[in-house]
Order: structure tokens, then sequence, then C-alpha cells
């Protein structure tokens, strides 16, 4: 595999995969103090497929993401500060605090929300597939999905849809090798590439800790949506380093699992291994962006927490009809 | 002005805004049918051949004949809308929302509160409802209040040509979800209807009759039962007030308070199952903010809380009719008197 990116990609896709990690640890700290409410399903271990995927895309280009959102957003090009916010609830949040972890969303940058049903982005991506092949905007969609949805008759339905239609869109399955708390090994029946085959689509199968393969899967993915040639599917495989949701012992899984994925797959050391050996980029800017990304974390949970909650008075009963 | 049936105005309604907003889409199961087949390009226009005619003006880029797929579909154009485009879906049989709810009621239907107002979608899902039709239990349900339930949607049914124009106008060019319930057995009900384009506010109810004894609220097809109810029982010297509040959310509760509180009696009439339906709706909210007018009990006229039938002799038993409602009015009547303010 080569590293097909130029040095702005390189810095962009590390910096993104820094801010989504650093993001989803400062989440996992400050949610065992109790101070975040409902719950959070954290994205740690799994950047390097939204950043793979999202560095081909641009504000014409439509995601639908996942309860595991925070990383979709993020790579998409939603304000840290503002989703950090919004995550405590606060009037500041980038969904003035009405959505939460789970919700999370800016249309105008083409992130059409984190979704709390697993399986309901599918239908919502060949939508915004649609609009762009109708309005000829030459955008794409991307419908993220996990092999939970991946069995969910929405994403079926959807992929045979966008098929037909010959929609220009791109299902990831990101599929991290557990479905809450029921292996993918076990849930998931034959494979999603061979499900796409089904289709008629094309498929292909990535090691999800290496950014560099899904950039190149997805790259591949996106030109053929932007150039007419239908739907694809990209079928991510790595792990999570949290539980299904923050407070999940992971009793499922093996006790060293994570320490071992964290020690030897971790997408950002992998990276950081990459592109020193080929001299791309040197540890010291790196580091630089590390430190930079914690400035922006600690700047922005401080902000969060002395940011105000919404109104019960002005605010609770807005927002729900353009006119009514 | 011409005389045109329930068809023929949505259908003119569709023609009107795809040709007034180049943005305005129609999806859904063989819309034009025909797509892939040897036969005829606009083969039916819709089951019951409403869409007949939108693909050959509008071409199959925005007449989308969809495979047998609602989760999709409806998902799609909820999609589609909060992207930019104004789709009309078509959800053969209201029934069939058991195989796309959730793209209705959790995905478009609170994006707009879930991202803190700043998303729209102009989403509208035509569909058919009602018995009568020999459809039996599951094409032949009157689900509105289930929509009507849900927050962030809004629920309009007309009770006439002129009324299914007008409102699916309104529903086309409004920015908030519209369910918009047509019954299956008016498509061939005639009535005038302008020739020009023209919109009916949400919210914002119809006296079709007034009187002075009783209220009648009906909905839909009711509204015309309720009109032939009202009409007989004239004869006998009972005069009624007929509300149709065409959208049942928003719902125009002022003017059923107003009506109520001139005539102090109220009968509502819901061809929807009996529990938690738009009766009960409305009987709360009177007893809550009219109590004090009420000269008697509030009647409902709804089907039993059965699945609907199909052998005719049942069927026609299950739904409301003129004399029940005829009934229920002289019940009202004839209830003990109260002393009211």
């Amino acid at each position: 595999m080569s590293l097909q990116m130029s040095r702005e990609e390189l810095l962009h896709t590390y910096k993104t995969m820094r801010t989504i990690r650093e993001f989803e640890e400062r989440v996992h700290t400050e949610f065992a103090t109790g101070e975040i409410p409902g719950f959070a399903h954290l994205y740690a271990g799994e950047e390097a497929s939204a950043v793979g995927v999202c560095l081909h895309l641009d504000e014409k280009d439509s995601i639908a993401s996942t309860h595991r959102g925070h990383g979709h957003c993020i790579a998409k090009g939603c304000d840290p500060k503002a989703m950090m916010a919004e995550i405590y609830g606060r009037k500041t949040g980038l969904c003035g605090g009405k959505g939460g972890s789970m919700h999370i969303a800016d249309v105008a940058k083409g992130m059409l929300g984190a979704n709390g049903i697993v399986g309901g982005g599918a239908p919502l991506a060949c939508g915004a597939a649609l609009t762009a092949k109708t309005l000829k905007t030459g955008g794409v969609a991307v419908a993220f999905g996990g092999d939970g949805a991946s069995n969910q008759g929405t994403t079926a339905e959807s992929m045979n849809l966008a098929k037909v239609w010959n929609l220009p869109l791109i299902f990831v399955l990101e599929d991290n090798g557990y479905a809450e708390a029921t292996a993918s090994a076990w849930s998931v029946s034959g494979t999603p590439v061979k499900r796409a085959a089904g289709y008629d689509m094309p498929g292909v199968q990535v090691d999800g800790h290496d950014v560099f393969a899904v950039a190149e899967a997805a790259r591949e993915a996106v030109e053929r949506a932007r150039s007419g040639g239908g739907p694809s599917l990209i079928h991510v495989v790595f792990s999570r380093y949290y539980g299904h949701f923050e407070g999940d012992a992971m009793t499922y899984r093996e006790k060293d699992e994570v320490e071992n994925l964290r020690r030897t797959r971790d997408c950002l050391n992998l990276f950081r291994e990459r592109v020193g050996e080929a001299k791309l980029l040197d540890a010291g800017e790196l580091d630089a962006i590390d430190a930079e990304i914690k400035t922006l974390i600690d700047e922005a949970v401080a902000e969060a927490k002395a940011a105000d909650m919404p109104d019960p008075l002005r605010d609770l009963e807005t927002d729900v009809y353009v006119r009514y | 002005m011409s005389k045109k049936s329930f068809r023929q105005a949505i259908n003119e309604a569709m023609h009107q805004e795809m040709e007034r907003d180049p943005n305005v889409i129609l999806m859904g199961e063989d819309v034009a049918g025909g797509m892939g087949a040897p036969g005829e390009e606009d083969a039916w226009g819709g089951v019951l051949g409403v869409t007949k005619g939108l693909v050959g003006t509008y071409g199959r880029e925005r007449v989308l004949d969809t495979p047998i797929t609602e989760s999709a579909f409806v998902g799609a154009a909820a999609g589609s809308a909060i992207t930019g485009l104004r789709p009309i879906v078509e959800l053969m049989f209201v029934d069939f929302m058991g195989v796309c709810f959730d793209q209705i009621f959790n995905q478009a239907a609170k994006f707009r509160y879930m991202f803190g107002g700043k998303a729209k979608t102009p989403l509208v899902v035509r569909t058919m409802y009602g018995a009568g039709f020999r459809a039996a239990s599951q094409h032949s349900q009157s689900l509105y209040p289930v929509f009507t339930h849900i927050p962030g949607l809004k629920v309009a049914i007309p009770s006439s040509p002129y009324e299914a124009k007008g409102l699916l106008i309104s529903a086309i060019r409004d920015d908030d979800p519209v369910i918009f319930f047509e019954n299956k057995m008016m498509y061939d009900d005639e009535g005038e209807v302008p020739d020009e384009a023209y919109t009916i506010p949400f919210g914002e109810a119809n006296l079709t009759r007034e009187g002075k004894d009783v209220t009648i609220v009906a909905f839909g097809r009711m509204v015309n039962l309720a009109n032939q109810a009202a009409d007989a029982l004239a004869k006998e010297g009972i005069s009624c007030t007929v509300v149709d509040p065409r959208t049942t959310s928003p719902l125009d509760l002022d003017t059923i308070l107003e009506c109520v509180e001139d005539t102090g009696r109220l009968v509502v009439v819901d061809e929807a199952s009996p529990r938690c339906n738009m009766a009960t709706d409305i009987a709360a909210q009177v007893a809550q903010d009219a109590f004090a007018h009420l000269k008697a009990p509030v009647r409902m006229v709804a089907p039993p809380h059965t699945p609907v039938p199909f052998s005719p002799s049942l069927e026609d038993a299950y739904l409301p009719t003129a004399a029940k409602i005829q009934e229920a009015v002289r019940m009202t009547m004839n209830a003990a008197q109260r002393e009211v303010a």
C-alpha cells in the first residue's frame, strides 16, 4: 500500500484522527465524573475510518452517521467545541442542547446527524445522494453503519435502492467486532463484501487500523460515485477501545484484548510509524499537533462546563416546527 | 372552477406544484408504473391512478418508481428533504407504516428539534386510509391519530375535492413534514374545484353547517356523513354545527371550543379505532377547557375496537354512518340537562 497523500492531506489526516481520539478520551474521563447527562458511545480506536473516508468529501457531500457518531462529525468538519457543549447539554451546543451525543448534526456541513436508531441512517443517505443526483451538484453521500446495522432491513433495502437508482453513495460498514455485546463473527452471516456482490455492487474489505488503506478504498469508491458509477461498499474491520456505551464493563471481551490492540494496532501509532519510515513528516511536527489538540479539547471541556443550560421557558417548545 | 373528482384534484395539485417548483419530486411504488417492464410507460399512475400523467410531463428523474421497499424510499424522501428537495412520497396504504415508521417518526419528525432548529424537512407523505373498500384488516385502517401523536409531524385529512387540492398544495409548500391522508372511498367523489392553484391554511377549521343545538366534529370522509346527519336532523328541528378541522396537527381547538360554547353539546365522529383517537383527544380537551359550557356528556361515534373486517356485512356494521351520528346527536339532546354557566 502506497502512502498516496499530499503533505497537506497527511497533516490533515493525523490532526483529525488526533482530534477524535483526544475528544473521545476526554469524554470517557469526564463521563466518569457524572457531569455528562445521558449516554455516550465512543469512537476511539476507529478514527481511521471516518477520517480516511471523509478525506475525499467536501461540503456538498453528505454523510449519515450512527450512535457512535462523534468521529464522523469531527471528520466531516463539525466544530469540536460546539460538539462538546452539545454533549454537555448546553445552549451553546451544536444543536442547542436538544440533540445530545446521539443526535449531533450540522446539516450545513453535510453532516446529517448521528443516529439513535441502528440502521436508521442508510435510507437518509440514499435521500442525500438522490438530491445530489437530481440537482446535479456533483455531490456524493456516505452511509456509515456498523456490523449491527448491516443486519437491519434498512441497510439491505438501501443497498438495493441505491443500486436500482444508481445513486452516488458509499456504504461504509464499520465492523468493530461487536454489536453491543454480541460478536459480529456470530451475528453477521456471510460477509458484507459478498452481500454487496449480491446487489451487483463493488465491495472491498479493508484494515480499519490503517488509514491509508481506508483512504485508498474510499478514494476509489468516491470517484466511482462522482462519475456516475453508482454505489459501493467498504467493509472496514477494526475494533473499539471502549464499551458499547460508557459504563459498559465489556465482560464479553478478552481481558487484554483492548490493551493488545492499543499496543499493536493503534491507527495513530501506525500512522506515525509509516510516515516516519517514509520520512514524510517528522515526529516533532506530530507532537506539536498533539499539543495543539490537547489544548483545543481542554478549552472545549472548560467552555462547555461554563456555558449556560438551555432555558426551559424559552427553549423547551421551540424548533419543533418551522411554523405551526 | 369546474367539477373534478377527488382523484383529479389531488393530481392537479401535484401537477401545478411540480410545474411551479423544480425541486418538487414524486416517488413511490408504481407512481408511474411500468419501469423496466415491456408495456406502457405510465402504466398505472399509482395503484388507484392518482399520479397518472405526471411522468409524461416531468420525466423519470422527478417521478420515481421505487421497488417495494418502504423503509428505504420513505427514508430517502426524508434525506432528500433535508438536503434541498421537496419530495412527495406515496405510501400506498397507510397500513404499510408498519414497515417504514422509523423513518417517519424517529427521523423526519425529529430532525428539526434534535438539530436545534437548523434543519427543515419539506416532506409530504401521501397515503390512503379508510374502510369500506372490502380491503380487510391490513389495507383499511385510519391511522391518523398515530401520526398526530408525534411532535414534528403535521397531519391533513381532506374531506372533499376542493379541500384536497388546497390542503395538498399547502402541504407541498410547507417546510415541515406533512402526512396527507386520502380516503380511498372518496377518489371518485366530485365537487367544484378551482382550476388555478390555491392553498388552504393548516390549523383553520371549516364549518360546513352552522346551528345552535349540537356541535359535530368530524374528519375526512366522516365530514360528509356528519353533513348528511345534520341535514336529516334539521328536519326534526335539531340544528347542528359541523366542524371539519381539516388538519389534526395542528388542530384548531379554538374553533371547536367556540362552537361548543355556543351549542353546549358535542359529538365527535372519528373513523379511527376508538381508543386514543381524535374523538377521545377532543373530548378530553373540551372537558378541560369548556366543561362549564357542556349541557350534556360528549358523545363519540367511532368503530368498535376491532381490526377492520372483510365480509361486507361486518364491514358495513363496523363503520360510522349518518344514522349512528344522528342517534348520538339525539342522545346529547335527550341527556339530563345540566345547569351551565
